[in-house]
Formats: C-alpha cells, structure tokens, sequence
C-alpha cells in the first residue's frame, strides 16, 4: 500500500488528461449562464398543438422573436398571458416553449385563454429548458433573426418590461436584420 | 526588420534553452564539470535573447507597426503610450512571452544566486527549468508567435486593445501574477533535481524556502491586483467571481501556502519530505492547469482569449508530459521511509500538517468546481455551470480551520507542546476575540451569523499573532531588546497572520454590512442610499483620446454637507465600439462609495439608470493581501538565507537562531 500510495497523484491525472482532451473539441460557450450573445441551444420538439409536428432552434432564424418560457402551473403565467395576446395583436412574433408541462392541460390553457404563440414547444422533459438555464417560469428571451439570445427576462413580460427593455431591442434587431 | 530580429531571438532562445535541458543534466549524469558549468551560461543567454524578443515586440507596439498581426490586432494609434506597452501582453501570443520572459528571468536568478549549491543539484535545476522553457518556447514558436506578419497587405490602423485591459491595473496584474505563477517553476526544479538526485535532505528545504516564498508573495499580489481590477473596472462591484481563471490562479496560491509551511517542518525537522515534493510538484502543475485553461479556451471565462485547439492540444501535451513525468518520478523516488513518529499529535508539526491537509482539501474543492463543467460536458452529463454558491460553501468551513489552527501554531513547539501552558496562553485571544464578535457587528449594522464569525475569526488571528509577539519579546533587558532579537522571518509571519486576520475581517463584512441600489437618476432629483444623499448634476460629452463617454456628474450629501463628487462614465471605443462602464469610487479605509452608470434607455436625455454601491470594508481584503506579501518578503530577506554555506557540504546542520518562524 506504501508504494502504491505514492501513484495516486499520477493516476488521478491520468484520469484527468482523457477528460481534457475531450474538452477541447467542446465549444464551453455554450454554458447556460452565457447563453446571451450565443445561439439558442440546439432543440427539435414536438409542438404542444401537434405531437406529430416539430420544430427546431433553426425555425427561429429569420425573424426577430421572443422565446416565451410557460407552464399551466405557473401562476404567474396566467398574469402575464393576456399581454402576450395583446404582443401577438400588434404583430410581434412570440413562440412558446411549454415548459414540464402536460399537453392536454397546455391544449386547453390556450384554447380557453387565446393562443398568443406563433407555435408553443412541448417540453415536457424540460430539457430545452435546462440548458436555456431557465430558473423558473415565465421567462422570456429575445432572439435575433440569426438565432441569437440577445436579452433575457425572468419574470412576467409586461408593459414597462416592453416599452423600456424589450421593444427597443426588439425593433433594434428588426432594423439589423432588414439592412 | 525588428520583429524578424524578434524572432530570430527567440529561436536562438530555444536551442539555448534546448542545450540547457541537456547539457547540464547529462554532465550530472557523467560527473563531467564542465558540462555541468554551461548551465549558468546557458541560463544567462536565454534570459537575454528573450528580453531582446520582449523589447522588439515592445518596439513595434510604439511604433504601431500594423503589419505584425498581433499588434494589429491588440493595438491602435491612438491608444496612450502606457497601454501600448502594457498590450505587449494584452493577448495570448505576447503574455506567453511575458510567460517565458519570466521563466527565463527565474532561471537567470537561479544561475546567480545558487553558487552555494553543490555543482550537480544546480545543473538538475537549471536543467528542469530549461526543461520548461523549451516546451514554452517550442509552444510560442509553432502554435503563436507574436511577430507574424500581415504581408503584403499590411492593415493601416489596428484593432484597438480590448477596453477592459486598458486600464492602470492591467499594466501590472499579468507580470506580477505570472511572477508568481511561474516562480513555483523554482520549486518544482527543486523538487525534481532532490528526486532525480534521491538528496533530499535539511539542505535542500533551506535552498528551495526563499524562492517558494518569493513566488507565493508575488501571486499574492497579483492575485491581489486582479481582485482589485476586476472591482473598479468591470464595474460590478465584485472583488472576487470565483472565474475559472481566477480559480486556477488561487489552487497555486492555495497549495504555495501549504508548500511555504510544508517546507519549514521539512527544513527544521526533516519531516514531511515526500510531501513537500509532491506539493511543489502540485504547485507549478496547477500553474501549467491554470495556463491551458486559459490557453485552449476550454472554460467559459471572462480571461479566455481565443478559441483554438491547436494551442490547447499542445499545452495538453506539454501538461501531461511535464506533470506526468514529475508525478511518474515522484511515485518511484519519492522515499517510502516509514516516517519514525517524532512528535506527538499535539506540537507544531501537528498543526503545520493539519493546516496543509485542510488547504489541499479546500485547494480541491477549488478545482473539482473549476472543472466540473468541463468533465460533465466531456462525459456528456450535460452542460452546467458551477457558481459562487457553491465555492462559498464548500470552501469557508476548511479555511475557517486553518484560521482557527492559525491561532494556536504560534505558540505551539516542535516535536511536543504542553497542552496546558497552550490553553493557558490562548486565554486572552479567546476572550477578546470572542469580545469583538460580539461588540463589533451591532456597530457595523447588526448581527448575522457571518458578520459574528468573521469578526472572532479575524480578532482570533490578528490577536494571537500579537500576542506571540509580546510573549516572544518579552526579554529581561526591555521589550526594545525583545523585539531585535526576533528573526526577520518571524515578522514575515506576524505580517502575513495578520493579513490573513485583515482579509477575513474585509470579506466578512463586505459581504455582510455593503449595500447596492439601483437606481433612476434625473439631474437635480437627489436619491437616498445607505445614509447619503446623492443627486446627479449633469450629463455631458467627454472625447478621450480613443472613445468617447457620457460622463455623469453625481454629488454626494451627508447631513446637508457636500463630501464628494463623483464622475462616473459610460465610454464606447471608437475602434471596436465596445461599450464599457467607467466607475467613479470614493475609497474609504471603512468603506467605498462606488457609482456606475447604466445603459441608457433613451427615455430622457436628464436621466439615467445608475448603480450606487456602499462597499463596507472591501479595501481590508487587499490590504491583507499587501500585508501577506510584505510578510513573505521579510521572511525571504532573512539573513540566514544568506549566509555563505561552504561548497560541496551536503547537509548543512540547522543552527536555531533565536526564535524563528514556522
């Protein structure tokens, strides 16, 4: 055991190196808590209205959105969803991602309070949740139309929240993209 | 024609640091003298052709020669004198040659310095260090050099140093903290030579203490600097983000720490030996991690320069051979001597060893956090970043011990302690500190678990280290008799304990006790943060030399009574557009006032959103940092380092003067 001891440093780095290596091909910027100024993780889900349908991170390219994180549990959501419809009514493009939810549940939500969402993506495992880094229902992200996380916003999305924060950056991209 | 000169240099750099790795170590082999002997000429050359290199890119930063692409891309015309020096190591090429320069400049003191060493150890030494300097060398040369040129299309303007570096404080930060950084590559020379010799005796700690301590108190320093950069000119407050970079700056700080007190037992006591190697070994490993982190990119960091695989796939290779190698040696030389149990589990050694069993621990935990995400994402776990939250929990309680244990090694002994005449002398400490924990939080702005502890942990350590003092100059002649008999290492230690207690007491209450409002400002509507009233006066214009800024000026109020102004500003560069926040800080010995202005939000031209902090204590935590470096300075000039050892004497028997630190 003496002798064998004296290795334990060297194993413990021979163990390390492989990892290392491995790393290196990795792109770390891809850490949720970067995730502004990168690309939105790459997805591809099954719409909330649709289970045979899906959508991918490359359908947001194009147009500038807001990435709506929603649940049915979430109280606050109900609070935040009439102003949402009133986004969509002025044109803004709002998707949704459905976050640890159940679909029959989210079906009826949207019928019964009005659907603001270009399209709502299931994700009842959470996982595009987990790597947005999404730390509780609403949130919302402004997405560029090269697919880009430009701001986000946790908590309800409201007038203040638009005028002051979202809407500036909002038509700030429309115009960038448009030249 | 002065970059190519720069270039030039340092390929004479390599095959002189390629002789140095083989000369001299295949003279120790064969016992051949003059072999051996090239290694100081060889050290010497190194260290001067990559100064020339140093100096050729210096001079085509000031002559803002754009068609070498690295200073076309970390330099612009504009930029003020100071910063195009300073951008020599602005970016990944030049702050590797500000990384070599320093191994070289390490190795060349060696070469001075180490006359009194037997002839074979100095040439292993001076071997593993040109061992190092080759792979740096080789790395620069291949993978990024920094007198590439851009031909024949040479860009006219440069691209402008990112704004963040161009500050005062990153004039100094990267040459101290590689200072330090790269000052354990001595230690670790140390440490291979005494493996590859199988000597590892008293002697041996004797010539490695001075440049352990040497190197730790740079790194204190640098790290100190990059903490007080980081609080002014991100302009988020912090001083400390817990950043993979930072992180893999502090594992060395964490692991030289133990090493410095590693080495003193195995100086004074011969034990630890095996130990102590591993640590110096560990030391400039965590140096070498620290650098392909920050090299390949492969951790999300704020220090991370480009992304290239390339460099990171050599500086791997480099890290496993080096570390590898080191620990390879380490497993088959290292002595396995069942260590005899010469001192009872309560002395000093005791303690020294508790206090590196407990910093390797926390050195870990440090580490498992840094990589973490790297590993999870490589075993595909998924993607997670490890916050503050985490290093705050896991790291205090091991370091809030060795606070603790600081307390009481003092007055420990070597070999066996009384433990009653101990209780007896922690009396006093453990009153007053306990006193202060419960006199000082209600003044500072009440009570909380944090503040209670911060306060008896730091008057723990500030009173017991001066405690010892009196106790140990207590003379019969006077306490001014007293106090000349203690070693300059003596003080080095009351100096460093007490800029532990400085430290722990800023961070405590810093945490606990500071304020950050943010807040709307319009011109002439005052605002009420932390007792003060602060109202904004104007916005205007300002035009520097290389952006241009919306500068705020903000009054501060106490009682009516107008104490200072502040002009804080949001500047965008005009080379590369980049906006970045300009704080504007009233320092305080108690507290900072701190003001950044935010982005502005267009809603009227008279206001702006802004960032008020009241930083309580945050310059106790660098003053520690000063007084620790301090501390390990005086130990280092300690004139029993001096002392002319004859030649050739392998053991050199340990004369205790009068008291001496541990």
């Amino acid at each position: 055991m003496g002798r064998f001891k004296l290795f334990l440093p060297l194993i413990a780095l021979v163990v390390l190196l492989p990892l290392f290596y491995v790393g290196l091909k990795l792109d770390p910027t891809a850490m949720p808590s970067a995730l502004v100024g990168n690309s939105v993780p790459e997805y591809s889900l099954s719409l909330v209205s649709n289970e045979q349908q899906s959508a991918s991170n490359e359908d947001l390219k194009g147009q500038v959105t807001l990435l709506n994180v929603w649940a049915t549990w979430c109280f606050a959501c109900k609070a935040e969803h009439p102003y949402l419809n009133k986004l969509s009514q002025q044109g803004v493009n709002i998707v949704g991602v459905n976050y640890k939810d159940d679909r029959n549940a989210a079906k009826k939500w949207l019928r019964e309070l009005h659907d603001p969402y270009l399209y709502s993506l299931y994700d009842n495992e959470g996982r595009l949740g987990l790597e947005l880094g999404v730390t509780g229902a609403p949130e919302t992200y402004l997405i560029d139309s090269e697919g880009v996380v430009r701001y986000r916003h946790i908590g309800v999305v409201d007038e203040r929240v638009w005028s002051q924060i979202l809407k500036p950056l909002y038509e700030q991209f429309t115009a960038t993209a448009s030249n | 024609m002065v970059p190519e000169l720069g270039h030039f240099a340092l390929i004479i750099a390599l095959a002189l640091s390629a002789g140095l790795f083989v000369l001299p170590l295949w003279g120790a082999f064969k016992g051949n003298a003059i072999l051996m002997h090239t290694g100081r000429s060889l050290a010497t050359g190194q260290f001067v052709m990559i100064s020339v290199a140093l100096v050729c890119l210096g001079y085509a930063f000031l002559h803002d020669d754009f068609s070498v692409s690295y200073v076309a891309g970390h330099s612009n015309s504009l930029m003020p004198v100071y910063y195009k020096i300073s951008a020599i190591w602005g970016g990944h090429e030049g702050s590797l040659l500000l990384w070599i320069f320093m191994l070289s400049g390490w190795t060349f003191a060696i070469a001075l310095l180490s006359r009194s060493l037997p002839l074979d150890m100095q040439a292993r030494v001076l071997a593993v260090m040109g061992f190092v300097a080759t792979g740096f060398a080789l790395f620069i040369l291949l993978t990024s050099n920094p007198f590439d040129r851009i031909l024949p299309m040479a860009p006219l303007e440069g691209s402008d140093l990112n704004p963040l570096l161009q500050d005062p404080g990153l004039i100094f930060h990267p040459p101290l903290l590689y200072m330090g950084y790269v000052g354990f590559s001595t230690v670790f020379a140390f440490a291979i030579a005494a493996l590859l010799t199988g000597k590892l005796d008293t002697a041996w700690a004797r010539w490695s203490r001075p440049w352990a301590t040497t190197a730790w108190a740079f790194l204190t320093l640098g790290l100190a600097l990059g903490s007080w950069w980081a609080y002014y000119e991100l302009g988020w407050g912090g001083w400390w983000f817990w950043d993979p970079v930072e992180n893999a700056a502090f594992m060395p700080w964490l692991v030289g720490t133990a090493l410095i007190h590693s080495l003193a037992v195995t100086e004074k006591r011969g034990f630890f030996k095996s130990w102590t190697i591993l640590l110096a070994i560990f030391a400039f490993s965590l140096s070498l991690l620290g650098t392909f982190l920050v090299r390949s990119g492969v951790l999300n960091s704020i220090h991370a320069f480009a992304n290239d695989p390339e460099r990171g796939l050599f500086v791997l290779g480099f890290l496993g051979v080096v570390v590898g190698g080191s620990l390879l040696l380490f497993a088959l030389r290292a002595p396995v001597v069942k260590s005899r149990p010469g001192f009872s589990l309560f002395s000093r050694e005791a303690l020294l060893l508790a206090n590196n069993v407990l910093l390797v621990i926390s050195m870990v935990t440090v580490l498992f956090g840094t990589l973490f995400p790297l590993i999870a994402d490589a075993l595909k776990l998924g993607k997670y970043s490890v916050g503050a939250p985490y290093f705050n929990l896991t790291f205090t309680p091991f370091i809030t011990l060795v606070c603790l244990l600081m307390g009481v090694a003092p007055f420990s002994r070597w070999k066996r302690s009384s433990g009653s005449a101990i209780r007896a002398a922690l009396k006093v400490p453990l009153v007053a500190a306990a006193l202060m924990a419960i006199i000082v939080p209600p003044i500072l702005g009440g009570y909380t678990a944090i503040a209670v502890a911060a306060a008896f942990i730091g008057s723990w350590v500030f009173v017991t280290t001066w405690t010892d003092l009196f106790v140990k100059s207590n003379h019969r002649l006077g306490l001014r008799k007293g106090l000349s008999q203690l070693s300059l290492s003596y003080w080095g230690m009351v100096f460093a304990h007490t800029g532990i207690a400085f430290a722990v007491l800023g961070v405590g209450f810093t945490t606990q006790y500071s304020d950050e409002q943010k807040v709307r400002m319009s011109v002439g509507e005052p605002v009420q943060v932390a007792g003060r009233e602060f109202t904004l006066e104007s916005l205007t214009k300002v035009q520097g030399p290389n952006y241009v800024a919306d500068e705020a000026l903000v009054v501060m109020r106490k009682d009516g009574k107008l104490i200072r102004e502040f002009k804080p500003q949001k500047r965008r560069y005009l080379a590369s557009g980049q906006i970045m926040t300009e704080v504007a800080i009233s320092p305080g010995f108690w507290r900072d006032i701190y003001i950044a202005v935010g982005e502005s939000e267009n809603i009227s031209p008279n206001t702006r959103p802004m960032r008020i902090h009241y930083n309580a204590f945050v310059r106790w935590i660098w003053l520690g940092a000063l007084l620790m470096a301090l501390g390990g300075l005086l130990a280092v000039v300690d004139k029993r380092y001096r002392k002319r050892v004859p030649q050739n004497v392998g053991a050199v028997s340990t004369q205790s003067t009068s008291v001496e630190a541990s």
